[in-house]
């Protein structure tokens, strides 16, 4: 399969080793080479960095605070256990990072109208706030699945002013939300820019998406240092397209004492269609722009892909993960819907705190790894959102509805 | 072998290979060659076909519905190439299915199932080392594809490795039907005549006589892709071969009466 990629590709940017590149139709290059440049340009401009760092501040409420879990560091016996919690960013979820980035950027390029594909709705919502505080039009592409799934957060986005468009085909996840956009933006290219939400797609948004989330490793970097006066043992965070994982894992890739650990959606078990952990049963291949492991038939084809929690439910993965995967440097594990459920009801009844069911992957793996380590071992899991979104999907799997309690 | 455009505009038939079923698309394509089509786009299905419109996606799922893949794509063509061989053959695909297959493998097998040229919707030049140098290797055509975004930078590129002819896109947008040719897709083949003496071929939203005659004004081929797959959707069982016959020789009423070269 490598023999797709000649020494000549492996020196364009925006390859991860092997993975990445441009695999689009020819009519969205310019679009892409106009936001690289723009990008650049803005990479290099002080102004753009002090509007966003403003607004990430100001706005979003960063720096988010690292917290030591200790109620659960204690149940479990082992590693302390810290969690950054970009759950209590504005819009709850680590998505508005990104966001807040190429909303201004998109103001740069004088574009008006913006569009996004949304799983989980929390990257949906982050752009819709994003678009009211800009003034621009905004478009949603979410899969009518998820729209059941997320109701609260498509009243949300319309509430913000955003128009959701339900997306019927395929599996009516993020995928088929990502084909519709792509649809979207090859038709409406010259005025529309495509806020894409994770470190997916075609070349920069891979690189550009993880430059805006890696002030997430940044900051647990200072913090860490600042309360433990060392670096944590191993940095977890849930992994759909990676972009929570990308921004907390960044600035530890040269620290090779600090294992980074993604956690993959198990789903309901191993076979294909029932999980989406790209790393366990997927392969090398092209998927809306890009070049990674993908779930895949024989043939090629897609595969269909289950998980609890919509934002991980997708069938590739972030191209940097993929060349973190076959260099070793990072590793990547999955966690069933079953044991994300019971992560996600462990860490509210022991500390307060209720994850999103993505994060909660992330959670689940530290439940596990926790107890094998030592009490000088410290994990810290990037708690990439919060889980009022799903709270109907929780109160149905744990029965919480009706008079009495049922637990 | 070459291809050559003896009309003006030559026309290139698109079909969804397997949609509704591999016999039919094989009658179709048999039909349409004999009805004045001079290159056939065999397309292979894909479950995310991030260009095309609501017709083609729904052939494309008709066709993976019965598990249509890349071999029978293969097999249909070494039967054409069989009972007509002087049609020209170009396999239409996303890069996936062709990646999975493995590119050597692809590009060894398509030669000697009478391909001449191929197309990867999803390629572009940037990332075709590798690609281009099988489809050399194994003397297949590489076509690509042009759009009205592409700069004059770009074009040049395109044009320099196109084999065969080159694809202008005739408006921005995903594959399917428009009422009038956007005047995007005369600019675009007169700014790539500056950079090849390849033949053009103008697709995308063509789908009536008119269209025809006005390609012919400015290009050597039109692409009929939506039009024809929403008549074989539409069509009644076992009709599909004469309905797309019968919409091809009204489509020649755009031609030229005249040879084109």
């Amino acid at each position: 399969m490598r023999q797709i990629v000649s020494t000549a590709t492996n020196t364009v940017p925006g390859r991860f080793g092997a993975y990445g590149g441009r695999y689009v139709p020819e009519t969205l290059m310019a679009a892409l080479e106009e936001l690289e440049h723009a990008y650049a340009e803005a990479q290099a401009d002080p102004v753009f960095h002090a509007e966003l760092d403003l607004l990430l501040g100001d706005y979003a409420g960063r720096p988010t605070p690292l917290y030591l879990a200790e109620r659960l560091t204690r149940q479990l016996g082992g590693a302390s256990i810290y969690l950054k919690r970009e759950d209590l960013l504005h819009t709850g979820a680590h998505k508005i990072n990104n966001c807040l980035g190429q909303g201004l950027l998109a103001r740069r390029m004088g574009k008006h109208r913006v569009i996004a594909e949304t799983g989980a709705g929390q990257h949906g919502v982050a752009t819709a706030t994003v678009c009211a505080l800009f003034g621009m039009e905004c478009v949603v592409y979410m899969g009518e699945d998820d729209m059941r799934r997320q109701e609260l957060n498509v009243y949300r986005m319309r509430l913000l002013g955003a128009e959701v468009r339900g997306v019927s085909s395929g599996s009516r996840t993020l995928k088929d939300a990502i084909n519709e956009a792509m649809r979207d933006w090859v038709t409406n290219v010259r005025t529309t820019h495509y806020l894409l939400g994770s470190v997916l797609g075609a070349h920069p948004y891979p690189t550009m998406v993880r430059d805006f989330h890696r002030v997430i490793g940044q900051e647990i970097k200072q913090q860490i240092l600042e309360k433990e006066s060392r670096l944590p043992t191993a940095v977890l965070a849930c992994v759909g397209g990676g972009s929570n994982a990308i921004g907390a894992f960044y600035d530890f890739i040269d620290e090779p004492s600090v294992r980074l650990i993604g956690v993959e959606a198990g789903g309901r078990g191993p076979a294909l269609g029932s999980h989406a952990a790209r790393f366990h049963g997927g392969s090398p291949g092209v998927l809306q722009g890009t070049y990674s492991y993908l779930l895949q038939d024989d043939a090629g084809q897609v595969s269909l892909t289950h998980s609890v929690s919509a934002g991980l439910d997708y069938a590739s993965v972030g191209p940097e993960h993929a060349a973190l995967h076959d260099s070793g440097r990072a590793e990547y594990v999955s966690a069933s819907d079953e044991e994300a459920m019971e992560a996600a009801v462990r860490l509210a009844r022991t500390e307060g705190i209720v994850p999103a069911l993505e994060s909660a992957h992330a959670v689940a793996e530290c439940i596990r790894l926790a107890p094998k380590l030592a009490p000088d071992d410290i994990l810290v899991v990037n708690l990439s959102g919060r889980g009022d979104k799903d709270m109907g999907i929780m109160a149905r799997e744990l029965h919480l509805a009706g008079a009495a309690n049922a637990d | 072998m070459p291809i050559e455009f003896q009309r003006r505009p030559g026309l290139v038939i698109y079909l969804t290979v397997g949609d509704p079923d591999l016999a039919t698309t094989r009658d179709v394509a048999l039909a349409a060659i004999d009805a004045g089509a001079e290159v056939l786009e065999l397309g292979v299905p894909f479950s995310d076909p991030i260009a095309d419109g609501p017709v083609i996606q729904r052939a494309s799922e008709r066709a993976l519905a019965h598990g249509t893949r890349l071999d029978d794509v293969l097999a249909l063509a070494a039967e054409l190439r069989a009972l007509r061989p002087s049609a020209g053959l170009v396999i239409f695909s996303y890069f996936n299915p062709v990646l999975r297959f493995g590119l050597e493998r692809f590009c060894r097998r398509a030669p000697s199932s009478g391909v001449d040229g191929v197309l990867i919707t999803d390629l572009t030049v940037e990332e075709a080392d590798g690609y281009l140098t099988e489809m050399h290797h194994n003397e297949l055509l590489p076509i690509f594809l042009a759009a009205p975004t592409s700069s004059d930078i770009r074009l040049k590129m395109i044009a320099s490795v196109s084999e065969g002819f080159v694809y202008a896109i005739s408006r921005v947008g995903i594959t399917g039907k428009q009422q009038n040719l956007a005047s995007d897709a005369r600019q675009l083949v007169d700014r790539l005549r500056r950079f090849t003496q390849l033949p053009i071929a103008v697709g995308f939203g063509i789908s009536t006589a008119e269209h025809v005659a006005a390609v012919s004004e400015f290009a050597d081929a039109a692409v009929i892709g939506t039009a024809i797959v929403s008549l074989i959707e539409k069509a009644e069982p076992g009709t599909a071969p004469a309905v797309i016959a019968s919409f091809l020789e009204g489509l020649r009423q755009g031609q030229q009466t005249a040879p084109a070269r």
